[in-house]
């Protein structure tokens, strides 16, 4: 049988992740947990919430602390109120784009607002995957999804901007394909006190990349590694070359 | 755990309050110690006094931005251990339906104030109603039991707060205070005793907090951060937590084990109060604000010598069958006065024998007597119509209401 470094962090029982081939949210799903290793956080003292989506099984069931699948949505309210009457629990939010940040913007903006010591972790892989890949509000111009067969004509959400402008105090980004990096920032945020966000890049080969020529998993994540460049790297490149590039990094503070 | 007896933070004795002050009292005086809501006309005052009240007492308030988040907050505090509360009105009500799902399926005490406003829509915010009450019952999709109470004056809003928290705990299951604008705004003296008796959810080291070894019973509840590692999830759930989306047995038996724990203990949460029905011909069953104009006018007509009683809802789901159903076998109609279009009449008339006769009004005002005068004088034979001559003969006190 094959020993899983993590087993420790996940709950007794739990066998193979839900995920696809290919899928992001399983490195995602390990980085959370090898940031938690590290941090040397009490299992027992954190609760992960989520909402509706492939991501939100990220945590539930297979972290073994407290863990609260709420509605479509509403993880980050669900989260405040637990975080507002037990403030020792560390409270940490891993759910998908179109929860956090389409039925559930309205969440994100004011929990970032309140500044609630909330630890968001939103893997985006720009699409509705559980539903069938419809456009997501983060889903790139252009891209073909089951309900933009012509393309997406609208403009995707900057998460990173749009909770930075309503008062997030620690805001990232990075891709499945930046692991250090992504663990190291999942750990300042558990260390940071306040509103913290990470968005984090994770393929969906089976309904975004199966349209859009990225279908085979080594595909993709070779796409990924590409185009995930950091701030620095950014600088020299001109805005034809920008266009296809996710600048990663870390943007607040 | 059985009940127990808790000290009230508030002054014991007489206090002049409005419905909705003494609303926020009763769930501070039952324990409530988080409150999230959001601002909504004719609720608000609720929320307002918890802002006031709750930093008082240890306990934590805010303001959320829209009412699903309201209800949320409430939920994800109630499994971090908290009495929890939030108030609302129509239009806000409409918006917590999913989360009041939730709160059925997840078994998680919480408690739903509906200061119910003349609907539907934003219809009209600073008037009364009574529309919510199916909504009540049916507003979230599946098949799952809610508790709702009915208050019908200051004194109640604070006391079937008290009771609403009580019940939520001990049953696990949301519990909805389905009050009206009128109850709401009323200003008259109640009482708060030194101490409240109270039950409090049951907890189990170990124990499943999903599952019961009894067909409809009643799960222990941990809290976060205690080491028990909840699972909670809205998906259907096995007795431990964990998602089991396909599998038929555990869902019938989940959905069968809430609906049940609700409807077998049906007992322990009904309360009724009889007025003059032991040898009555006609009566009246009403709830809420419409029962105080409904003894009016039973007061009045037994002056007159009218058979005539009134059965009071204090509980609305789950529904009173056996008091409806009693008073149903021994008169010859039922009036059914209600700010609505008949939503309990619909009720009564299932479990009833008896001939009934809804009197609905929707037109953003309290049901006066005369409205229930006139359909009682219709079929209630010839002492109305005497009373009639005398009333217009002999002017006294109170009978110019009636023509």
């Amino acid at each position: 049988m094959m020993v899983r470094a993590m087993e420790k962090y996940l709950r007794p029982g739990i066998q193979e992740t839900p995920f696809c081939p290919g899928c992001g949210h399983g490195i995602l799903m390990g980085s959370v947990l090898r940031a938690v290793d590290e941090s040397g956080l009490d299992m027992k003292k954190m609760l992960f919430v989520s909402g509706i989506g492939c991501a939100a099984w990220i945590p539930s069931p297979h972290f073994n602390g407290d863990t609260l699948h709420t509605l479509h949505g509403r993880a980050l309210a669900f989260a405040t109120g637990a975080k507002l009457f037990s403030p020792d629990l560390c409270v940490v939010v891993i759910s998908g784009d179109g929860d956090l940040s389409s039925i559930g913007g309205n969440h994100l903006i004011h929990a970032a607002r309140r500044g609630i010591d909330l630890k968001v972790i939103c893997a985006n892989n720009m699409i509705y995957g559980m539903t069938g890949g419809q456009v997501a509000s983060t889903t790139p111009k252009d891209v073909i999804t089951s309900t933009t067969p012509g393309g997406n004509p609208y403009r995707p959400f900057d998460l990173c901007r749009l909770v930075k402008a309503a008062g997030a105090t620690y805001v990232a980004r990075y891709a499945v394909t930046q692991p250090v990096a992504l663990i190291r920032s999942i750990k300042k945020a558990f260390f940071h006190v306040g509103f913290s966000f990470i968005e984090v890049i994770s393929p969906c080969p089976t309904q975004f990349g199966k349209r859009n020529r990225l279908e085979r998993p080594e595909e993709v994540i070779r796409d990924l590694i590409e185009r995930a460049i950091l701030e620095e790297e950014a600088k020299g490149l001109t805005q034809e070359e920008l266009r296809e590039k996710i600048i990663t990094g870390e943007f607040v503070p | 755990m059985p009940s127990k007896w808790i000290k009230v933070p508030f002054k014991s004795g007489m206090h002049y309050l409005s419905g909705n002050e003494a609303c926020a009292e009763g769930a501070i005086a039952a324990g409530c110690r988080f409150y999230a809501g959001y601002p909504i006309t004719p609720s608000s005052e609720i929320m307002e006094r918890m802002a006031v009240r709750l930093p008082h007492v240890g306990g934590v308030f805010v303001q959320m931005e829209d009412e699903i988040a309201s209800l949320s907050a409430v939920i994800g505090a109630s499994w971090a251990g908290a009495q929890a509360m939030t108030a609302t009105s129509g239009p806000g009500f409409s918006l917590m339906q999913e989360a009041i799902g939730y709160a059925a399926f997840t078994e998680t005490p919480c408690v739903v104030v509906d200061v119910q406003r003349a609907g539907p829509c934003t219809g009209q915010a600073t008037r009364v109603g009574s529309g919510d009450i199916m909504q009540a019952k049916w507003g979230s999709h599946g098949d799952y039991q809610v508790i709702a109470l009915s208050p019908w004056s200051v004194q109640e809003m604070y006391d079937l707060t008290v009771r609403a928290f009580s019940l939520s705990e001990r049953f696990r299951a949301p519990a909805l205070i389905m009050a009206d604008e009128a109850v709401g705004h009323l200003r008259e003296n109640m009482f708060a005793s030194a101490r409240v008796e109270i039950w409090n959810r049951k907890k189990e080291k170990g124990g499943s907090p999903f599952g019961t070894e009894e067909e409809f019973g009643i799960p222990p509840m941990p809290s976060f951060g205690e080491g028990e590692r909840l699972l909670v999830t809205g998906s259907t759930h096995d007795a431990f937590g964990f998602r089991k989306t396909d599998d038929p047995e555990i869902h019938a038996k989940l959905t069968s084990r809430i609906n049940g724990k609700i409807l077998k203990n049906r007992d322990r949460m009904v309360e009724t109060e009889d007025y003059f029905l032991e040898d009555c011909e006609f009566a009246l069953i009403a709830y809420g604000f419409t029962a105080r104009t409904g003894l009016y006018v039973v007061r009045q007509l037994r002056k007159e010598g009218v058979k005539v009683g009134m059965l009071r809802l204090k509980t609305l789901w789950p529904f009173p069958e056996k008091p409806v159903s009693d008073v149903g076998k021994k008169v010859k109609k039922l009036i059914v006065p209600e700010m609505n279009q008949g939503q309990i009449a619909g009720e009564v008339k299932k479990y009833s024998c008896s001939d009934v006769i809804p009197i609905g009004q929707t037109n953003g005002e309290v049901i006066r007597p005369e409205k229930i005068f006139e359909v009682l004088k219709r079929f209630a034979g010839p002492p109305i119509v005497k009373r009639k001559t005398k009333v217009r003969s002999n002017p006294h006190p109170g009978s110019h209401e009636v023509e």
